[in-house]
């Protein structure tokens, strides 16, 4: 690469200025680095205690236990919190198992093909794609064309195509990790490929791809975009009972506090993130935990 | 001698590789149906309003009469976005990136990636939330005539956003340099900074240059932040202190209302999507294309 010159004196600047002067400047680069870092750092505390100050107050019991309402101090997030555990565990339920075959296809099965590497390209190209253009999809192809309306289910099958790449890369990546010498043993004793797959490939892949497969779901918890799209409504006051039922989410419902006018509503969607962030971080740290679990044996 | 050939067919092992290769090719299929249901519905837009109103109008007031169908206004509200974002994202992004690779302990990195990974986490709508009830009221105490809903305002939440990720990326660019081109430049009487920004950044730069595209293209593709804080109004301008509206806000604004299917308002839904889409892929490509060429280089 002819970016990378020979390493000369000219190259690395010694010329430019006195031995004092340039190490002044590399303390200052060094100072500013640091700084930027913590101030990255700094937003993440300041987000954390905004959130939290205006949102402390209103979390208890009868917030998590109501149904939205037009008075703040009887609103809750109940329809949408059910909402969301509705439209997660459907996403679960989709996207982990053809997520995980279509892993296992790429890494054990695939050829070297054209067809392999148009199916590579194309996972890493969709990872990309705008999540609001995975709503249009769900509102062209699950709401109208297939007439699942606004459904559970349409929203489970959209948060799953959106999920999916990340769920195929990471899970790809917990299979790569599994050394081949055990592949190459249990062929040579005889085993079929399915069965080097189930009892010597997956057994050790497992903890990789769980964690991978909970990174994702918790990105489909907080994803707002495509369930507005699919047309996930705003005033839901009652729980989904089945698949095919109506439903709103937490971030719908956040957004839609977030968008009105009033101070209080502003409190109610502060407290309706404290719920969310509890949801993606109990999730989170049952990855940690697995994750763990994977690395002691 | 036996033979070496399989002594029965196994069928079960065949429909199981098949069904693997249904579930991946199902990625193929998405993109199929996105292309073709964008392609579609922008085709039929474009019988009723011409090509050049759209690419090259003006003012966009698809809802309201008299109508119009000109897409600047739109792009220029992303455009500000961008520029905003990138003005946040991309030197803060490269500067955690060198901080993590060329300085940081291996105890400070334990704590500062995980962070930077709980940034990465938070939900759009939680930025949003941000933007309109601390990053809006702070701009409008530190300068005259900011509108409630402003495009700075929801570029600089934007650009916290995609920051971990700009991070991330240029932290592994920095990474893969071999070490010994450090070594090299510190033998000669190199700074910690000549060595950072004459050697190691120089080195990175394709991997740093995809990291920045990626980082554009999710700025392009943010919807919830911008919807929040940026407001609803296309405007054809470059004050960033003003109410804009990008081209994701106009496609969430259209789904919150009662558009009836198949009317032009609807078919604008598709031909606005079928501009971003386009925009965002484009990029992705060409950032999938230079990571992987640069990643050839000391492999």
């Amino acid at each position: 690469m002819d970016l990378i010159k020979p390493v000369t004196p000219e190259v690395i600047g010694r010329r430019s200025g006195s031995l004092r002067r340039r190490h002044l400047y590399s303390r200052a680069f060094r100072i500013a680095c640091i700084g930027f870092t913590m101030s990255a750092v700094g937003v993440l505390g300041l987000l954390i205690y905004q959130v939290a100050a205006a949102g402390l107050p209103w979390l208890d019991l009868q917030f998590l236990t109501s149904f939205p309402s037009r008075f703040p101090e009887r609103a809750g997030v109940k329809s949408a919190l059910y909402g969301t555990l509705w439209v997660v565990s459907f996403t679960a339920m989709i996207s982990l198992p053809v997520g995980v075959l279509a892993a296992i296809y790429l890494e054990e099965y695939a050829p070297a093909s054209t067809m392999t590497r148009i199916i590579e390209i194309n996972i890493a190209n969709l990872a990309g794609v705008p999540s609001i253009v995975y709503g249009i999809l769900g509102l062209a192809v699950f709401v109208r064309f297939l007439g699942l309306e606004r459904s559970v289910i349409a929203g489970a099958l959209t948060m799953s195509l959106l999920i999916l790449p990340v769920i195929i890369i990471s899970a790809k990546e917990a299979i790569r990790a599994v050394p081949s010498s055990i592949r190459l043993a249990a062929f040579a004793v005889g085993a079929t490929q399915w069965q080097v797959v189930r009892s010597h490939v997956l057994p050790s892949a497992i903890p990789g791809i769980l964690t991978g497969v909970i990174l994702a779901l918790s990105r489909a918890i907080g994803e707002t975009a495509p369930l507005i799209m699919i047309g996930a409504l705003t005033y839901v006051a009652f729980v989904p009972d089945g698949p095919m039922d109506e439903f709103t989410a937490l971030p719908i419902q956040i957004f839609n506090w977030t968008s009105r006018p009033q101070a209080e509503f502003h409190e109610l969607a502060a407290a309706g993130i404290i719920v969310l962030l509890a949801v993606l971080l109990t999730m989170n740290a049952v990855a940690v935990f697995i994750r763990y679990q994977g690395t002691r044996k | 001698m036996t033979s070496l050939v399989a002594s029965k067919k196994r069928w079960g092992e065949k429909i199981l590789r098949l069904v693997f290769f249904l579930c991946a090719f199902i990625s193929v299929v998405t993109t199929i149906c996105v292309i073709a249901i964008l392609a579609y519905e922008t085709l039929s837009f474009f019988q009723e309003v011409s090509v050049t109103e759209f690419l090259f109008g003006t003012e966009w007031r698809p809802l309201l009469e008299p109508k119009a169908y000109g897409i600047l206004p739109l792009l220029a509200g992303t455009l500000l976005i961008v520029i905003g974002s990138s003005l946040v994202a991309l030197p803060v992004g490269l500067a955690c990136a060198v901080y993590l690779s060329e300085f940081a302990s291996d105890r400070a990195r334990s704590i500062v990636k995980p962070i930077l990974e709980i940034l990465a986490g938070i939900p759009t709508v939680v930025y949003g939330y941000f933007a309109l009830t601390f990053v809006t009221p702070g701009l409008r105490l530190m300068l005259d005539d900011v509108q409630i809903f402003n495009a700075a305002s929801a570029a600089i939440v934007v650009g916290i956003m995609v920051l971990p990720m700009v991070a991330s990326l240029c932290d592994d660019a920095l990474r893969s340099v071999p070490g010994s081109l450090r070594e090299g430049a510190y033998s000669v009487g190199a700074t910690s900074y000549e060595v950072t920004a004459r050697i190691v950044v120089p080195a990175a730069l394709s991997g740093i240059f995809a990291a920045f595209v990626l980082a554009v293209s999710r700025a392009i593709g943010e919807t919830m932040a911008v919807t929040l804080a940026a407001g609803a109004t296309p405007n054809l301008t470059l004050n960033p202190l003003e109410s804009i509206q990008t081209m994701t806000a106009y496609i969430v604004q259209v789904s919150l209302g009662d558009t009836p299917s198949g009317g032009l308002a609807y078919k604008t839904l598709f031909a606005v999507a079928s501009l971003l889409f386009t925009i965002t892929l484009v990029m992705n490509l060409l950032a999938n294309k230079v990571m992987r060429k640069f990643q050839e280089v000391y492999d």
